[in-house]
Protein backbone atom coordinates (compact mmCIF):
# COMPACT_ATOMS: atom_id res chain seq x y z
CA UNK A 1 0.00 0.00 0.00
CA UNK A 2 1.20 3.42 -0.36
CA UNK A 3 2.69 5.31 2.31
CA UNK A 4 6.12 6.79 3.64
CA UNK A 5 9.43 5.02 3.11
CA UNK A 6 11.39 7.70 5.55
CA UNK A 7 11.16 11.10 6.04
CA UNK A 8 13.58 14.33 7.65
CA UNK A 9 12.67 17.41 9.42
CA UNK A 10 14.61 20.58 9.47
CA UNK A 11 15.00 23.46 12.05
CA UNK A 12 17.61 26.33 12.25
CA UNK A 13 18.84 26.83 15.75
CA UNK A 14 18.53 30.13 16.18
CA UNK A 15 15.35 31.67 18.31
CA UNK A 16 13.80 34.62 19.14
CA UNK A 17 11.06 34.67 22.40
CA UNK A 18 7.95 35.61 22.12
CA UNK A 19 8.53 38.30 24.69
CA UNK A 20 11.54 39.75 23.01
CA UNK A 21 9.20 40.59 19.60
CA UNK A 22 6.94 41.99 22.71
CA UNK A 23 9.80 44.19 24.59
CA UNK A 24 10.19 45.78 20.72
CA UNK A 25 6.67 46.59 20.54
CA UNK A 26 5.52 47.71 23.72
CA UNK A 27 3.15 44.88 24.64
CA UNK A 28 2.71 42.24 27.00
CA UNK A 29 5.02 39.12 26.82
CA UNK A 30 3.47 37.33 28.74
CA UNK A 31 0.18 37.61 27.92
CA UNK A 32 0.78 37.42 24.39
CA UNK A 33 2.77 34.03 24.68
CA UNK A 34 0.02 32.66 27.15
CA UNK A 35 -2.63 33.59 24.50
CA UNK A 36 -0.76 32.03 21.54
CA UNK A 37 0.54 29.38 24.01
CA UNK A 38 4.23 30.17 22.05
CA UNK A 39 7.33 30.73 23.60
CA UNK A 40 9.47 30.62 21.41
CA UNK A 41 9.89 30.57 17.23
CA UNK A 42 12.83 29.43 14.99
CA UNK A 43 14.92 31.65 12.86
CA UNK A 44 16.83 31.11 9.70
CA UNK A 45 20.51 31.52 9.64
CA UNK A 46 21.95 34.53 7.17
CA UNK A 47 22.45 32.11 4.97
CA UNK A 48 19.39 29.71 5.21
CA UNK A 49 16.08 30.08 3.21
CA UNK A 50 13.09 27.70 1.89
CA UNK A 51 15.54 25.67 -0.17
CA UNK A 52 18.36 25.16 2.04
CA UNK A 53 15.77 23.62 4.61
CA UNK A 54 14.37 21.70 2.03
CA UNK A 55 17.77 19.93 1.00
CA UNK A 56 18.75 19.46 4.28
CA UNK A 57 15.70 17.69 5.57
CA UNK A 58 15.45 15.69 2.55
CA UNK A 59 19.14 14.40 3.11
CA UNK A 60 18.40 13.50 6.61
CA UNK A 61 15.61 11.38 5.43
CA UNK A 62 17.80 9.62 2.83
CA UNK A 63 20.17 9.32 5.82
CA UNK A 64 17.36 6.97 7.66
CA UNK A 65 17.24 4.79 4.52
CA UNK A 66 18.59 4.43 0.88
CA UNK A 67 16.62 5.23 -1.53
CA UNK A 68 18.61 4.92 -4.91
CA UNK A 69 18.25 8.43 -6.02
CA UNK A 70 18.04 7.14 -9.59
CA UNK A 71 14.41 6.09 -8.65
CA UNK A 72 13.31 9.08 -7.21
CA UNK A 73 10.89 9.95 -10.00
CA UNK A 74 9.36 13.26 -8.60
CA UNK A 75 10.09 16.26 -6.33
CA UNK A 76 7.34 18.46 -4.80
CA UNK A 77 8.38 21.35 -2.66
CA UNK A 78 5.30 23.55 -0.74
CA UNK A 79 6.24 27.07 0.56
CA UNK A 80 4.89 30.19 0.28
CA UNK A 81 8.46 31.26 0.35
CA UNK A 82 10.46 29.62 -2.40
CA UNK A 83 13.82 31.81 -3.13
CA UNK A 84 12.80 32.81 -6.37
CA UNK A 85 8.95 33.95 -7.62
CA UNK A 86 10.42 31.71 -11.45
CA UNK A 87 12.97 29.22 -10.72
CA UNK A 88 11.66 25.98 -9.40
CA UNK A 89 13.40 24.98 -5.91
CA UNK A 90 12.57 21.35 -6.60
CA UNK A 91 14.57 21.31 -9.41
CA UNK A 92 17.74 22.18 -6.62
CA UNK A 93 16.75 19.88 -4.40
CA UNK A 94 16.97 17.30 -7.21
CA UNK A 95 20.39 17.85 -7.89
CA UNK A 96 21.41 17.97 -4.57
CA UNK A 97 20.13 14.77 -3.73
CA UNK A 98 21.34 13.42 -6.99
CA UNK A 99 17.66 12.50 -8.13
CA UNK A 100 18.40 14.55 -11.94
CA UNK A 101 18.16 14.24 -14.43
CA UNK A 102 15.15 11.63 -15.01
CA UNK A 103 12.39 13.16 -12.38
CA UNK A 104 9.27 15.50 -12.91
CA UNK A 105 9.31 18.25 -10.33
CA UNK A 106 7.62 21.55 -9.15
CA UNK A 107 6.91 24.11 -6.74
CA UNK A 108 3.40 24.41 -5.03
CA UNK A 109 1.70 27.02 -2.92
CA UNK A 110 -1.41 26.55 -0.86
CA UNK A 111 -0.70 28.91 2.47
CA UNK A 112 0.74 26.64 4.98
CA UNK A 113 -1.39 23.37 3.20
CA UNK A 114 1.18 23.28 -0.04
CA UNK A 115 3.57 20.64 1.69
CA UNK A 116 0.60 18.04 2.24
CA UNK A 117 -0.82 18.90 -1.32
CA UNK A 118 2.96 17.67 -2.13
CA UNK A 119 2.10 14.52 -0.27
CA UNK A 120 -1.05 13.53 -2.46
CA UNK A 121 0.74 14.35 -5.68
CA UNK A 122 3.19 11.89 -4.65
CA UNK A 123 0.71 8.94 -3.92
CA UNK A 124 -1.63 9.40 -6.61
CA UNK A 125 1.96 9.48 -9.12
CA UNK A 126 3.22 6.30 -6.98
CA UNK A 127 -0.62 4.49 -6.77
CA UNK A 128 -0.78 4.76 -10.64
CA UNK A 129 2.60 3.86 -11.12
CA UNK A 130 3.90 6.21 -12.63
CA UNK A 131 6.94 7.04 -10.25
CA UNK A 132 8.77 4.28 -7.98
CA UNK A 133 9.38 7.15 -5.13
CA UNK A 134 8.23 10.52 -5.36
CA UNK A 135 9.77 13.10 -2.26
CA UNK A 136 7.14 15.78 -0.76
CA UNK A 137 8.68 18.49 0.87
CA UNK A 138 6.93 21.40 3.31
CA UNK A 139 9.11 24.19 4.31
CA UNK A 140 8.80 27.66 5.06
CA UNK A 141 10.58 30.73 6.46
CA UNK A 142 7.44 32.13 7.16
CA UNK A 143 6.79 35.72 6.67
CA UNK A 144 4.62 38.37 9.33
CA UNK A 145 5.22 41.91 8.96
CA UNK A 146 7.15 43.85 11.90
CA UNK A 147 4.47 44.55 14.57
CA UNK A 148 2.00 42.34 13.18
CA UNK A 149 -0.17 39.57 15.18
CA UNK A 150 1.97 36.91 12.60
CA UNK A 151 5.61 38.04 14.23
CA UNK A 152 5.37 36.69 16.88
CA UNK A 153 4.41 33.10 15.55
CA UNK A 154 6.33 33.60 11.67
CA UNK A 155 8.99 30.59 11.99
CA UNK A 156 11.33 28.47 10.23
CA UNK A 157 11.36 25.17 9.21
CA UNK A 158 9.92 21.91 7.35
CA UNK A 159 10.17 18.38 6.33
CA UNK A 160 10.53 15.94 3.62
CA UNK A 161 8.64 12.63 3.37
CA UNK A 162 9.47 9.60 0.82
CA UNK A 163 6.65 8.50 -0.74
CA UNK A 164 6.44 4.76 -2.47
CA UNK A 165 4.48 1.43 -2.47
CA UNK A 166 6.75 -1.35 -0.86
CA UNK A 167 7.86 -1.66 2.41
CA UNK A 168 6.71 1.24 3.71
CA UNK A 169 6.94 2.43 7.39
CA UNK A 170 3.49 3.58 7.60
CA UNK A 171 0.80 3.60 5.50
CA UNK A 172 -1.36 6.37 4.01
CA UNK A 173 -4.61 4.26 4.10
CA UNK A 174 -6.63 7.07 2.81
CA UNK A 175 -6.95 10.97 2.48
CA UNK A 176 -9.29 13.42 1.24
CA UNK A 177 -9.73 17.17 0.89
CA UNK A 178 -12.53 19.84 1.60
CA UNK A 179 -11.51 23.45 -0.12
CA UNK A 180 -13.13 26.44 -0.85
CA UNK A 181 -12.52 30.60 -1.85
CA UNK A 182 -11.83 31.47 1.78
CA UNK A 183 -9.77 34.84 1.90
CA UNK A 184 -8.54 34.97 5.20
CA UNK A 185 -5.12 35.46 4.36
CA UNK A 186 -2.94 36.38 1.41
CA UNK A 187 0.18 37.61 -0.13
CA UNK A 188 0.13 39.51 -3.57
CA UNK A 189 2.62 39.33 -6.05
CA UNK A 190 6.23 41.47 -5.18
CA UNK A 191 4.80 42.03 -1.38
CA UNK A 192 6.92 41.41 1.09
CA UNK A 193 4.58 40.12 4.00
CA UNK A 194 1.09 38.73 3.85
CA UNK A 195 -2.51 40.31 4.88
CA UNK A 196 -5.01 38.57 6.70
CA UNK A 197 -8.38 39.01 8.18
CA UNK A 198 -7.49 38.76 11.85
CA UNK A 199 -10.15 36.68 13.48
CA UNK A 200 -12.10 36.24 10.51
CA UNK A 201 -8.93 33.20 10.12
CA UNK A 202 -10.69 31.30 12.81
CA UNK A 203 -14.21 30.22 12.47
CA UNK A 204 -15.10 30.49 8.75
CA UNK A 205 -11.40 29.23 7.81
CA UNK A 206 -9.17 27.26 9.97
CA UNK A 207 -11.95 25.50 12.20
CA UNK A 208 -14.48 25.26 8.74
CA UNK A 209 -12.36 23.64 6.98
CA UNK A 210 -10.39 21.35 9.31
CA UNK A 211 -13.72 20.13 10.69
CA UNK A 212 -14.84 19.61 6.99
CA UNK A 213 -11.90 17.52 6.17
CA UNK A 214 -11.59 15.65 9.30
CA UNK A 215 -15.29 14.64 10.00
CA UNK A 216 -15.05 13.81 5.88
CA UNK A 217 -12.35 11.09 6.91
CA UNK A 218 -14.04 9.87 10.27
CA UNK A 219 -17.31 9.43 8.34
CA UNK A 220 -15.20 7.70 4.66
CA UNK A 221 -13.26 5.31 7.29
CA UNK A 222 -15.61 4.38 9.66
CA UNK A 223 -13.76 5.60 12.68
CA UNK A 224 -13.65 7.78 15.92
CA UNK A 225 -11.09 10.21 17.39
CA UNK A 226 -10.67 7.68 19.99
CA UNK A 227 -9.12 4.64 17.30
CA UNK A 228 -6.59 7.16 16.77
CA UNK A 229 -2.70 6.96 19.00
CA UNK A 230 -2.13 10.30 17.97
CA UNK A 231 -3.40 13.44 15.94
CA UNK A 232 -1.54 16.27 13.90
CA UNK A 233 -3.31 19.35 13.10
CA UNK A 234 -1.84 22.69 11.44
CA UNK A 235 -0.66 24.93 14.20
CA UNK A 236 -0.41 28.34 13.44
CA UNK A 237 -0.88 28.55 17.69
CA UNK A 238 -1.32 26.40 19.81
CA UNK A 239 -4.83 27.87 20.92
CA UNK A 240 -6.02 26.71 17.12
CA UNK A 241 -5.15 22.84 17.29
CA UNK A 242 -5.52 22.26 20.84
CA UNK A 243 -9.34 23.70 20.02
CA UNK A 244 -10.13 22.08 17.17
CA UNK A 245 -9.19 18.57 18.47
CA UNK A 246 -11.17 19.17 21.34
CA UNK A 247 -14.26 19.89 19.03
CA UNK A 248 -13.50 16.78 16.81
CA UNK A 249 -13.01 14.43 20.04
CA UNK A 250 -9.54 13.99 19.84
CA UNK A 251 -7.54 14.63 23.59
CA UNK A 252 -4.90 16.83 24.77
CA UNK A 253 -2.86 13.46 24.73
CA UNK A 254 -3.44 12.33 21.11
CA UNK A 255 -2.10 15.87 19.84
CA UNK A 256 0.88 16.45 22.77
CA UNK A 257 3.83 14.83 20.32
CA UNK A 258 3.03 16.39 17.49
CA UNK A 259 2.19 19.74 18.90
CA UNK A 260 6.21 21.34 17.55
CA UNK A 261 4.25 24.92 17.71
CA UNK A 262 5.19 26.13 21.25
CA UNK A 263 8.73 26.21 21.20
CA UNK A 264 9.17 26.31 17.53
CA UNK A 265 6.31 28.81 16.20
CA UNK A 266 4.16 28.79 13.34
CA UNK A 267 6.22 27.40 9.83
CA UNK A 268 3.43 27.66 7.72
CA UNK A 269 4.31 24.93 4.61
CA UNK A 270 6.47 23.35 7.06
CA UNK A 271 3.74 22.98 10.45
CA UNK A 272 2.12 20.09 9.91
CA UNK A 273 4.90 18.06 8.24
CA UNK A 274 7.42 18.85 10.95
CA UNK A 275 4.59 17.61 13.42
CA UNK A 276 3.82 14.27 11.30
CA UNK A 277 8.04 13.77 11.92
CA UNK A 278 8.19 14.53 15.56
CA UNK A 279 4.89 11.82 15.80
CA UNK A 280 6.87 9.10 13.87
CA UNK A 281 10.18 9.81 15.80
CA UNK A 282 7.95 8.32 18.95
CA UNK A 283 5.59 6.06 17.02
CA UNK A 284 5.60 2.50 16.97
CA UNK A 285 4.40 -0.35 14.59
CA UNK A 286 0.60 -0.22 14.72
CA UNK A 287 0.03 3.23 15.45
CA UNK A 288 -2.67 5.06 13.94
CA UNK A 289 -2.10 8.65 13.02
CA UNK A 290 -4.55 11.11 12.01
CA UNK A 291 -3.93 14.11 10.24
CA UNK A 292 -5.36 17.54 8.93
CA UNK A 293 -3.62 20.31 7.58
CA UNK A 294 -4.91 24.24 6.79
CA UNK A 295 -4.10 26.32 4.20
CA UNK A 296 -5.71 29.87 3.97
CA UNK A 297 -7.53 30.74 0.94
CA UNK A 298 -8.61 28.07 1.73
CA UNK A 299 -8.51 24.37 2.38
CA UNK A 300 -7.77 21.10 4.50
CA UNK A 301 -5.84 17.53 3.55
CA UNK A 302 -6.59 14.92 5.88
CA UNK A 303 -4.42 11.74 6.14
CA UNK A 304 -5.39 8.46 7.96
CA UNK A 305 -1.73 6.34 8.54
CA UNK A 306 -1.33 3.34 9.93
CA UNK A 307 2.91 2.71 11.44
CA UNK A 308 3.85 -0.44 10.13
CA UNK A 309 6.60 -3.25 11.60
CA UNK A 310 9.26 -1.48 8.96
CA UNK A 311 9.33 1.55 11.14
CA UNK A 312 11.67 -0.67 13.46
CA UNK A 313 13.68 -2.69 10.90
CA UNK A 314 14.02 -1.11 7.89
CA UNK A 315 14.88 2.56 8.63
CA UNK A 316 17.73 3.82 11.20
CA UNK A 317 15.38 7.03 12.62
CA UNK A 318 18.77 7.97 14.58
CA UNK A 319 20.85 8.52 11.74
CA UNK A 320 18.98 11.80 11.33
CA UNK A 321 18.14 14.33 14.67
CA UNK A 322 14.56 13.69 15.58
CA UNK A 323 12.62 16.67 15.79
CA UNK A 324 13.34 16.80 19.57
CA UNK A 325 16.84 16.44 18.94
CA UNK A 326 16.24 20.32 16.61
CA UNK A 327 14.26 22.08 18.73
CA UNK A 328 16.67 21.24 21.53
CA UNK A 329 19.51 22.73 19.86
CA UNK A 330 19.16 26.47 19.71
CA UNK A 331 20.95 29.89 20.25
CA UNK A 332 18.66 32.35 21.72
CA UNK A 333 18.90 36.16 19.74
CA UNK A 334 17.38 39.46 20.10
CA UNK A 335 15.17 41.47 18.15
CA UNK A 336 18.03 43.36 16.07
CA UNK A 337 19.59 40.22 15.16
CA UNK A 338 16.27 38.60 14.43
CA UNK A 339 15.74 40.98 12.36
CA UNK A 340 19.07 41.23 10.27
CA UNK A 341 18.79 37.37 9.74
CA UNK A 342 15.02 38.02 8.78
CA UNK A 343 16.19 40.59 6.01
CA UNK A 344 14.20 43.08 7.73
CA UNK A 345 16.98 45.30 8.28
CA UNK A 346 19.99 45.26 5.80
CA UNK A 347 22.98 47.10 5.80
CA UNK A 348 23.45 50.40 3.50
CA UNK A 349 24.98 50.34 0.03
CA UNK B 1 28.23 37.11 -11.24
CA UNK B 2 28.92 34.47 -14.19
CA UNK B 3 26.36 31.99 -13.93
CA UNK B 4 27.36 29.61 -16.17
CA UNK B 5 30.71 29.62 -14.01
CA UNK B 6 28.68 28.71 -10.76
CA UNK B 7 25.90 26.27 -13.03
CA UNK B 8 29.57 24.39 -13.83
CA UNK B 9 30.11 23.57 -10.66
CA UNK B 10 27.28 22.74 -9.46
CA UNK B 11 27.91 19.03 -8.68
CA UNK B 12 31.50 20.50 -6.54
CA UNK B 13 29.49 22.75 -4.88
CA UNK B 14 26.03 20.74 -4.06
CA UNK B 15 27.42 17.45 -3.35
CA UNK B 16 31.43 17.67 -2.93
CA UNK B 17 31.75 15.44 -6.42
CA UNK B 18 35.62 15.23 -6.75
CA UNK B 19 37.80 12.29 -8.24
CA UNK B 20 39.80 9.10 -7.14
CA UNK B 21 42.27 7.41 -8.92
CA UNK B 22 41.44 4.02 -8.81
CA UNK B 23 45.28 2.78 -9.30
CA UNK B 24 46.60 3.86 -6.16
CA UNK B 25 43.32 5.48 -4.10
CA UNK B 26 44.50 9.12 -3.52
CA UNK B 27 41.13 11.24 -3.86
CA UNK B 28 41.13 14.56 -4.96
CA UNK B 29 39.13 17.99 -4.68
CA UNK B 30 38.72 19.90 -6.47
CA UNK B 31 38.42 16.83 -8.73
CA UNK B 32 42.11 16.13 -10.85
CA UNK B 33 41.43 14.93 -14.33
CA UNK B 34 45.23 13.60 -13.62
CA UNK B 35 47.12 11.61 -10.79
CA UNK B 36 50.20 13.20 -9.82
CA UNK B 37 51.65 9.69 -8.59
CA UNK B 38 50.60 7.54 -11.02
CA UNK B 39 50.31 10.15 -14.08
CA UNK B 40 49.48 7.67 -17.36
CA UNK B 41 48.95 4.46 -15.10
CA UNK B 42 46.38 6.51 -12.84
CA UNK B 43 42.72 5.22 -13.88
CA UNK B 44 40.78 8.77 -12.32
CA UNK B 45 36.54 8.16 -11.93
CA UNK B 46 34.26 10.95 -9.92
CA UNK B 47 33.90 9.94 -6.30
CA UNK B 48 31.05 11.69 -4.13
CA UNK B 49 32.68 12.70 -0.98
CA UNK B 50 30.93 11.46 2.24
CA UNK B 51 30.83 15.05 3.29
CA UNK B 52 32.29 14.17 6.87
CA UNK B 53 35.54 15.52 8.43
CA UNK B 54 37.70 17.65 10.39
CA UNK B 55 39.03 21.06 11.43
CA UNK B 56 42.65 21.30 10.24
CA UNK B 57 43.10 25.12 10.70
CA UNK B 58 40.80 28.06 10.61
CA UNK B 59 40.56 31.78 10.37
CA UNK B 60 37.88 34.09 11.58
CA UNK B 61 37.36 36.28 9.01
CA UNK B 62 36.16 39.87 10.10
CA UNK B 63 36.63 41.97 7.42
CA UNK B 64 34.77 40.36 4.57
CA UNK B 65 34.91 41.48 1.09
CA UNK B 66 31.41 42.34 -0.59
CA UNK B 67 29.03 40.69 -1.08
CA UNK B 68 30.11 38.25 1.77
CA UNK B 69 30.46 41.20 4.69
CA UNK B 70 27.31 40.97 6.06
CA UNK B 71 28.04 37.47 7.24
CA UNK B 72 31.00 38.69 8.72
CA UNK B 73 32.36 37.85 11.69
CA UNK B 74 32.85 33.74 10.36
CA UNK B 75 35.19 30.68 10.18
CA UNK B 76 36.92 29.48 7.01
CA UNK B 77 38.52 26.43 7.77
CA UNK B 78 40.79 23.75 5.81
CA UNK B 79 38.94 20.24 6.61
CA UNK B 80 40.11 16.96 6.07
CA UNK B 81 37.20 14.92 4.81
CA UNK B 82 37.79 11.08 6.10
CA UNK B 83 38.48 9.88 2.76
CA UNK B 84 41.66 11.68 2.89
CA UNK B 85 41.69 15.01 0.94
CA UNK B 86 41.56 18.77 2.41
CA UNK B 87 39.09 21.43 1.17
CA UNK B 88 38.31 24.79 2.42
CA UNK B 89 35.28 25.78 3.14
CA UNK B 90 33.30 27.82 5.88
CA UNK B 91 31.62 26.71 9.11
CA UNK B 92 28.64 27.78 10.34
CA UNK B 93 29.16 28.03 14.59
CA UNK B 94 29.43 30.42 16.85
CA UNK B 95 33.47 31.91 16.88
CA UNK B 96 33.97 29.89 20.44
CA UNK B 97 32.91 26.89 19.25
CA UNK B 98 35.86 26.64 16.58
CA UNK B 99 38.98 24.55 17.51
CA UNK B 100 41.34 22.44 15.49
CA UNK B 101 40.41 18.68 15.34
CA UNK B 102 36.73 19.49 15.28
CA UNK B 103 34.68 16.90 13.72
CA UNK B 104 32.35 18.48 11.22
CA UNK B 105 29.92 17.59 8.33
CA UNK B 106 28.49 19.14 5.26
CA UNK B 107 25.31 21.19 5.14
CA UNK B 108 23.38 23.04 2.38
CA UNK B 109 23.76 26.67 2.51
CA UNK B 110 22.89 29.83 0.51
CA UNK B 111 26.48 31.18 -0.69
CA UNK B 112 25.98 34.85 -1.93
CA UNK B 113 22.74 36.36 -4.04
CA UNK B 114 23.41 38.42 -6.72
CA UNK B 115 21.76 41.62 -5.55
CA UNK B 116 17.84 41.45 -5.26
CA UNK B 117 17.47 40.25 -8.44
CA UNK B 118 20.30 38.07 -9.87
CA UNK B 119 20.77 34.58 -9.18
CA UNK B 120 21.11 32.98 -5.71
CA UNK B 121 24.46 30.75 -5.72
CA UNK B 122 23.99 27.57 -3.21
CA UNK B 123 26.74 25.20 -2.11
CA UNK B 124 27.93 23.45 1.16
CA UNK B 125 29.39 24.75 4.12
CA UNK B 126 30.01 22.67 7.36
CA UNK B 127 28.99 22.11 10.67
CA UNK B 128 29.99 20.92 14.02
CA UNK B 129 29.06 17.62 14.35
CA UNK B 130 26.52 17.19 17.10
Amino acid sequence: MVGIITYGAYIPRFRVKTEEIARVWGANGAEIAAGLGVMEKAVPDLDEDTLTMSVNAARFALDRRYVNPDEIGAIYVGSESHPYAVKPTAATVGEAIGATPVMTAADYEFACKAGTAGIQTCMGLVKSGMVKYGIAIGADVAQGAPGDALEYTAAAGGAAFVIGNEDVIAEINHTCSFTTDTPDFWRREGQDYPRHGGRFSGEPAYFKHIQGAARMMLEKMGTEPSDYDYAVFHQPNAKFPRNVAAMLGFTAEQIKPGLAVPRLGNTYSGAVPVGLSATLDIAKPGDRIFVTSYGSGSGSDAFDITVTDAIETLIDRKAAPSVEDLLNNKKYIDYAVYAKHKGKIVRAA
Amino acid sequence: MSVPRFWRKQPQRYNIIGTKCETCGSHFYPPRTICPQCRRDGKIVDHKFRGTGKVVTFSIIRTASEPYDYEAPFPIAIIELDEGTRMTAPVVCDLDEMEIGMPVQATFRKIVADGDSGMIVYGTKFVPVK
